[in-house]
């Protein structure tokens, strides 16, 4: 069932179940709805006025009763099944978040009115994405102004993309082809031409992709250039005179903080201590970092990131 | 059902009533009389009514072609934000609450007048000047920022007329506040002797579990928009990231109000169905006592479900559960309720004017609106829907399909009462049908241009997405002859409508227990009240 | 029909009791609507706190703790002189009540003068946002955020006691027209009431925007 009438075609790994649930709920809410409009029709029929139909009602306390029960049935019967639905479609979404390890991550910064997406191994695009077909994939992905929002029908994911955090949406592609991907949180003017595609390439045609593109530097060097630029290395070298936490090996730990709190040194974790340096001090450190505002735009923010990330990386297993 | 009882032929013809106690300017803009200040509302509603639709109009036109060809991008972001704005606020807020509810509250629970008349007044002015600023936002150029007004680009990015319509929905915010006041005390305080809480008629019901819902949501909207107002002015982060702030603070404390709000609009909807219904069929509401508390459940769950709004906002994964949840809670009273009015049908003796024919419509298009919802809830399910036309689609059958419909309704099923006209009932029963039919075409296409991936809020789309634009911009304009016909038949028959008598449909309630249209004191005498609410008895017949 | 021209009972009520009920019911919720806008306030100040504890901290040790404790004090005793004044006219004591009432308004007024100089101090002291904001610190933005929280809220909580106080006078001169009496007080209960709830408000603004970091 690749491709139906009203429906987009299934790309992604998570696409199935979530079309599971969407027929789920088709089938359930068509039943009720259709149960509804029998009932009404056939009770405007029946009892209308002047039909012939026996309106009494013999009983009167064997009646209230009964009708007591339906009412508490029709309450309970819509509670146990809501709570099903519920359930399901829990597990449905705590499926589609969950980054596998090996992910690989790309990196998306959104603006007006246009997305710019950077892969680690240098790679620039604007409005595309291409994508290894079956390879997790990690989007890590912020604004430079308003809130913008990353959706791709084909693989049943949306995600909000925040300016001043990153958010996260993983996928793993299983159909090769080129499919839409829009902006769906209105951001301004020209917010519905900020569209554009996912090209989800075989092996090969992948690889043939990458290596087109083999002469662009890598964004960890990227980032490492703007990282000695910035005078980094100053206090967090290994010759530096501060003391000042390493960043070898750092990725991906754990953190203990000053205030007592433990935090995961992740993409967020090393955005804020580069702009806001003195709310996430570590313990055993100084709050004197100076804050970096103002002097690094969001994509150098991901490639010194990257360059982090390439000076041991706690998250991903090793990947020869 | 009195002391009094009107024989249902009594008093037709032209007599002395609210209507007729002067008509110089003094005597209708600083009334006190809670049925003329219904009749004010009434007026700027549908004039607000008629911007919010052209609004509408030139949206659907617009969608016709794949590329923006009718109005500029610009142009079309206004007309979708203005749209919003007006509809919500300035249209489906007020209009149960605010016409049939000044007009019927009294009445219904046989009190002369409001608890508070000079607030009721003070309610009405305090509307009109808040249109007024969003009127000017809209003439001087227009606001484009969407009816949700997210920030940070509402506060720092938008070079549209913010501040104004802020201004302008904060002032009618307290327009609503002092509205759901003035009936929570009514409801308590002045029921006629005999009047005890569970004989009241389920549209009171409604509307005291609609004014809670005003007086204790409304003042969150009014310090959120003065937050967000000062922010844009003074350059301050509360809610920017690039000046400190948090925007996920803005969409709680935008949706904390804004979901209760959206029972605001369709909770007095289920309380006129609940009338129309139980007059039509000779039978008492099935599930009374169900019926008042799933009300007041619905009042409050709604105040729980708020994050619905933002599963994919960057909240975390662990709030988006729990409100999962507590929505789909939420939605258990709704079916019951639809359950009751389709078991009122059971043994009924129904007959099909109007009113009823509207009730019905109510019925079945808030049953698909509320099945819809459920697919919203699912938390998994909503990743491929949240901002896509299948939630435009989805609140449209709520708020237009639903509560226009019942809003339609009322206005036929106490037209008379009003006005003391009947209206033309061949013409009203085909205005029913054609709402009915136009709104499905231009409503259901776009659950599945949702599913296909088509976003909200795109004046440009891919082409494939074009056949089911058409069928929906087709669709509307059966809706808007729906919508305009009985604006003019309406007006014919306030001069040229057959006299009504005080109970032409002879229905229960003590509105109808009056004169049509009523004194100004609404009873010559105070009512008794000796009977359950809907005491239509078996052998009932029924009233020419 | 009924005449309710005796004894100043509105045209829509039975009686006396049914008047005063609804006055009650009605101040009560809107007084409810109150705490609703205030909380909101609250709540955009303790998120935006537990987002920057130190920078919230260290601004709040600047605020003026001497004159916001003497503006504690004054408001408390113009909540007693209030209850003192319904007291008095619950029991027809016409010039304790104008008294009580005149009391009150002194020290509401005082109590906005004391912030207006508490204003002009912040404002010497480079602590209003926007207008020449000064602060030789890390975490600047953050300490310009806490005091545009602190000029909003207190802001709006003064606007509150301005609007109190030409309510409490308009009370008053009411009271020395001679148009209440124990069978009809139902404005100065209702204004009481409506007083008592802004005092009740600054005992929460008072202990979160200047006690709290200071212990």
């Amino acid at each position: 069932m690749d491709s139906l009438p009203f429906f987009p075609t299934r790309a992604s790994t998570i696409a199935g179940p979530i079309d599971d649930l969407y027929f789920a709920w088709l089938i359930l809410s068509g039943v009720v709805a259709l149960a509804v409009a029998v009932l009404i029709v056939w009770f405007a029929v029946r009892y209308r006025r002047g039909s012939p139909a026996d309106r009494t009602i013999a009983d009167a306390a064997e009646h209230a009763r009964t009708m007591h029960h339906i009412e508490i049935t029709w309450t309970i019967v819509p509670i146990v099944l809501f709570l099903g639905m519920f359930v399901w479609s829990a597990k449905v979404y705590y499926d589609s978040i969950r980054v596998p390890k090996d992910a690989l991550p790309i990196y998306v910064v959104a603006k007006q009115w246009m997305w710019h997406a950077e892969h680690p191994a240098g790679e620039r695009e604007i409005n595309e994405l291409h994508v290894p077909l079956d390879r997790p994939v990690e989007l890590v992905m912020t604004s430079q102004d308003v809130i913008h929002s990353l959706s791709i029908p084909g693989f049943r994911i949306k995600q909000d993309v925040l300016p001043g955090r990153y958010t996260i949406l993983t996928f793993t592609a299983n159909r090769p082809g080129e499919y839409h991907l829009y902006c769906t949180q209105f951001c301004g003017t020209s917010h519905s031409n900020m569209v554009g595609s996912v090209i989800v390439m075989e092996p090969a045609a992948y690889e043939g992709w990458l290596s087109a593109h083999a002469n662009v530097p890598t964004m960890a060097s990227r980032g490492e250039r703007r990282y000695h630029e910035l005078g980094c290395d100053g206090c967090h070298g290994a010759l530096a005179a501060v003391h000042a936490p390493k960043l070898e090996g750092l990725f991906g730990k754990p953190v203990p903080l000053r205030d007592g709190r433990t935090v995961l040194a992740d993409e967020r974790f090393i955005r804020n201590a580069v702009l806001l340096p003195n709310q996430d001090v570590p313990a055993g450190y100084e709050a004197s970092m100076p804050s970096f505002r103002g002097q690094i735009g969001e994509e150098e923010l991901l490639e010194i990131i990257e360059y982090v990330k390439s000076k041991g990386n706690a998250m991903q297993e090793v990947v020869p | 059902m009195n002391s009094a009882v009107i024989t249902p032929n009594e008093n037709i013809g032209p007599h002395e009533s609210y209507l007729s106690a002067g008509w110089n300017w003094r005597s209708w803009l600083l009334t006190l009389d809670h049925k003329r200040i219904g009749i004010l509302y009434v007026i700027s509603i549908t004039l607000l009514f008629g911007i919010g639709g052209a609004a509408a109009a030139m949206i659907r036109l617009d969608l016709l072609t794949p590329h923006s060809q009718l109005v500029s991008v610009e142009t079309y972001n206004k007309l979708f934000t203005m749209h919003g704005v007006i509809m919500v606020w300035f249209f489906l807020i007020p209009s149960i609450p605010a016409t049939l509810g000044n007009f019927l509250i009294p009445l219904m629970v046989g009190a002369r007048d409001l608890a508070f008349p000079r607030l009721n007044l003070l309610s009405w002015y305090l509307f009109i000047f808040g249109g007024l600023f969003t009127i000017y936002a809209l003439v001087s150029g227009g606001v484009d920022m969407g009816w949700t007004m997210y920030a940070p680009y509402s506060t720092s990015f938008s070079t549209s007329h913010v501040f104004a319509v802020a201004t302008g929905v904060f002032i009618a915010g307290f327009s609503s506040i002092l509205t759901g006041l003035n009936f929570i005390v009514t409801i308590h305080e002045m029921r006629a002797p005999g009047m005890t809480w569970f004989r009241l008629p389920l549209f009171i019901w409604a509307m005291y579990a609609t004014s809670l819902i005003l007086v204790l949501a409304t003042p969150v909207l009014a310090m959120t928009l003065m937050l967000m107002g000062i922010e844009r002015t003074f350059g301050i982060g509360v809610f920017d990231p690039a000046m400190g702030g948090d925007p996920l603070l803005f969409q709680h404390l935008f949706w904390f109000y804004s979901h209760p709000a959206v029972y605001i609009m369709v909770v007095p909807a289920m309380g006129v169905a609940s009338e129309i219904i139980s007059c039509f069929c000779r039978n008492p509401v099935f599930g009374y006592r169900f019926m008042a508390y799933a009300i007041l459940a619905i009042a409050a769950f709604g105040f729980v479900v708020w994050g619905h709004h933002m599963f994919v906002s960057g909240q975390s994964a662990y709030a988006g559960t729990v409100f999962s949840l507590l929505t789909f809670l939420v939605s258990v009273p709704s079916a019951i309720k639809v359950f009751n009015w389709t078991a009122t049908l059971y043994k009924a003796h129904i007959s099909f004017q109007a009113p009823m024919l509207y009730a019905l419509g109510f019925v079945g298009l808030f049953t698909i609106g509320g099945l819809t919802g459920l697919f919203l809830a699912s938390l998994g399910l909503d990743v491929q829907l949240h901002d896509t036309y299948f939630v435009v689609a989805h609140f449209h059958y709520i708020m237009v399909g639903a509560a226009v419909m019942a809003f339609f309704g009322g206005i036929h099923f106490w037209w008379p009462k009003i006005t003391g006209r009947m209206y033309p009932e061949g013409w009203a029963r085909f205005c029913a049908i054609l709402t009915f039919i136009g709104f499905n075409l231009t409503f259901f296409p776009q659950f599945i241009l949702g599913y296909l991936g088509m976003p909200r809020r795109y004046p440009d789309y891919p082409p494939e997405f074009q056949v089911w634009n058409v069928l929906s911009s087709a669709g509307s304009s059966l809706l808007a002859f729906g919508y305009v016909l009985p604006l003019a038949y309406l007006l014919w028959s306030l001069k040229y409508g057959a006299r009504a008598p005080a109970n032409p449909w002879g229905a229960k309630g003590l509105e109808w227990q009056t004169d049509s249209p009523p004194p100004s004191e609404n009873f010559h005498t105070t009512p008794i009240v000796t009977e359950e609410a809907y005491a239509y008895s078996q052998a009932e017949s029924p009233h020419a | 029909m009924h005449n309710n021209a005796v004894a100043g009972i509105a045209p829509q009520f039975d009686d006396a009791v049914q008047q005063r009920t609804a006055a009650n019911l009605g101040i009560w919720l809107f007084l409810a609507t109150e705490i609703l806008f205030f909380g909101v306030l609250f709540a955009a100040y303790a998120i935006t706190r537990v987002r920057f504890p130190d920078a919230f901290a260290a601004a709040s040790r600047l605020t003026n703790l001497p004159l916001a404790g003497v503006n504690t004090a004054v408001l408390i005793t113009s909540s007693l002189s209030m209850a003192l004044g319904v007291h008095a006219a619950r029991h027809g004591a016409r010039r304790a009540l104008i008294g009580w009432l005149s009391l009150t308004v002194a020290l509401g007024i005082a109590f906005l003068a004391i912030k207006a100089v508490e204003y002009r101090i912040d404002y010497l002291e480079h602590l209003v946002p926007k207008l020449d904001f000064r602060y030789e610190g890390s975490q600047a933005d953050q300490v310009e955020l806490f005091f545009y929280m602190y000029f909003f809220i207190t802001g709006v909580h003064a606007l509150h006691v301005l609007i109190g106080v030409g309510c409490i006078a308009t009370i008053a001169v009411m009271a020395s027209h001679d148009k209440f009496s124990p069978a009809y007080y139902t404005p100065v209960d209702v204004t009481g009431l409506y007083w008592h709830l802004v005092d009740v408000i600054w005992l929460f603004v008072f202990p979160i925007l200047y006690l709290v970091s200071r212990s």
